[in-house]
């Protein structure tokens, strides 16, 4: 099997696993999106839908080691990569200047994953590793977002997302091989829409509770 | 009458690998709009040597856009600030009086200094020498279309043999990667019947010598495509993805 590791130690396999990796996470991202937007229809509603979410046991434990696994793998595989990428030019130019490829989503591709990697460590710790007896999620979620700062935070974290989505989705596909003339152009499209809806989607639900509540 | 213009270079100097470069500065006056880049640094290389200095370093052939020789960095941009252009082939028309241009050689740790603006690129000719070429048999002429190859699949293999192997594209990428060279060396022999049947063995070796060779990793950020004077598309990296992988993991041979 060492053949395949070699592959993926390679520029080349570690782009693959950027891209395998991120493809999965742009998966849970949307499911996750789904299961939210339950809070626009009501306390019942997103509480018997995170009852059901977790009535679903080991599927979901498999699940999450699947996410930490990937997540693992994106972090070590991100970190080597821009290390890389830096020693590769020792010294700098003294003038930089953009033709027009990069994008804001690529030019910040580590340092919105840095941020990430914070919100995700704090985002897990406000509503999955927290003691959940005598309360229920839509609880959860309002005592958070009342601190308005707080709530602001999560805005600009899910912000940080569709941006390093808006590049990470395209790129991906470019990674893996899947750059067809007739399919490109609608994958780019689809990666603007996709990092808007998740930028929306997920933005609104603090302020919806900071202002509805 | 030829309309003349006066400039301001930076100029980053080097006598050699080992000795610590600097930007230095020139004028450059009475520069006519109708001469190219590189004539413009040779009338300062003309006044240069008539002061008994050294003049500037830098690489230069066929001065017609088709060798691959030339490059620097003007202004932060590889080749200058136009598009589909060698260094030779940029005029100074697209540039006004008074300007100050800042000229520095290509980045990359594959690449070293040799002197001034010059750097040594044999690192792209070793990534060639790994794999990229097709092993045949000498002999008579094949008889011309005993191959029958499809017009577009023709045209996608030419577009990608416009490569003239000049550098811009390691200079030009954020991170210092030759992957839109390399893309495009393996796309146009992986494209054609004659360079299918070596097709993974290439794949696999050029990726491998490319990485050790310390360039960097692509990141997708089309600085290439869009910097490249011969216009190489990053469907090209794509390509090479593709082939990489399927020699990578069903390719028999390691
Ligand atoms: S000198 Fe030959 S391409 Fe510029």
């Amino acid at each position: 099997m060492n053949w395949f590791l070699d592959i993926l130690r390679s520029s080349i396999g570690k782009k693959l696993m950027m891209a395998v990796t991120g493809l999965g996470f742009c998966g849970f991202i949307t499911a996750h999106l789904a299961g939210n937007l339950f809070i626009y229809n009501g306390k019942e509603a997103f509480n018997l839908y995170a009852e059901r979410l977790h009535s679903l046991g080991p599927v979901i434990t498999a699940l999450e080691l699947g996410l930490l696994f990937f997540a693992v793998i994106h972090v070590l595989t991100g970190v080597t990569l821009f290390y890389q990428n830096i020693m590769a030019r020792p010294v700098r130019y003294v003038v930089n200047k953009s033709a027009g490829g990069r994008s804001i989503g690529s030019r910040t591709m580590p340092y919105s994953g840095v941020i990430l990697l914070v919100f995700v460590v704090l985002h897990l710790l406000d509503f999955h590793f927290v003691d959940k007896t005598g309360t229920t999620i839509y609880k959860l979620v309002e005592t958070t977002f009342a601190v308005s700062w707080y709530a602001l935070f999560y805005v600009f974290a899910v912000i940080v997302v569709a941006i390093h989505v808006s590049h990470g989705l395209w790129s991906a596909f470019q990674t893996i091989g899947a750059n067809h003339p007739k399919y490109m152009p609608v994958i780019k499209t689809a990666g603007i829409i996709f990092s808007i809806s998740i930028g929306i989607g997920f933005g609104f639900i603090p302020i919806y509770i900071l202002i509805f509540t | 009458m030829t309309k003349t213009i006066n400039l301001t270079l930076k100029v980053w100097r080097q006598k050699g690998p080992e000795h610590k470069g600097h930007l230095e500065t020139y004028r450059a006056d009475h520069i006519s709009t109708d001469m190219s880049f590189l004539e413009m640094i040779d009338i300062v290389n003309d006044n240069l040597t008539l002061d008994g200095d050294d003049p500037i370093a830098f690489d230069h052939d066929c001065r017609e856009g088709i060798c691959g020789m030339c490059g620097t960095v003007v202004n932060g941009r590889a080749h200058g600030p136009e598009k589909e252009t060698t260094l030779c082939q940029l005029h100074m028309r697209h540039f006004s009086d008074g300007d100050t241009i800042v000229i520095e050689p290509w980045r990359s740790r594959a690449f070293k200094i040799i002197k001034d603006l010059v750097v040594d690129r044999s690192a792209l000719d070793k990534i060639i020498a790994a794999g990229g070429y097709i092993s045949v048999n000498t002999g008579g002429a094949p008889d011309g279309n005993s191959i029958l190859i499809p017009q577009d699949i023709a045209e996608l293999a030419m577009d990608a043999a416009a490569c003239i192997g000049c550098g811009a594209c390691v200079a030009s990428c954020p991170n210092a990667s030759a992957m839109l060279f390399i893309g495009a060396k393996i796309s146009q022999l992986a494209l054609l019947p004659q360079g299918k049947p070596e097709a993974a063995g290439r794949a696999l070796s050029m990726v491998r010598e490319m990485d050790r060779l310390g360039f960097g990793n692509c990141t997708n950020e089309k600085e290439c495509e869009a910097e490249c004077p011969k216009e190489i598309s990053i469907t090209n990296i794509a390509r090479m993805n593709r082939e990489y992988f399927k020699a990578g993991y069903f390719f028999s041979k390691k």
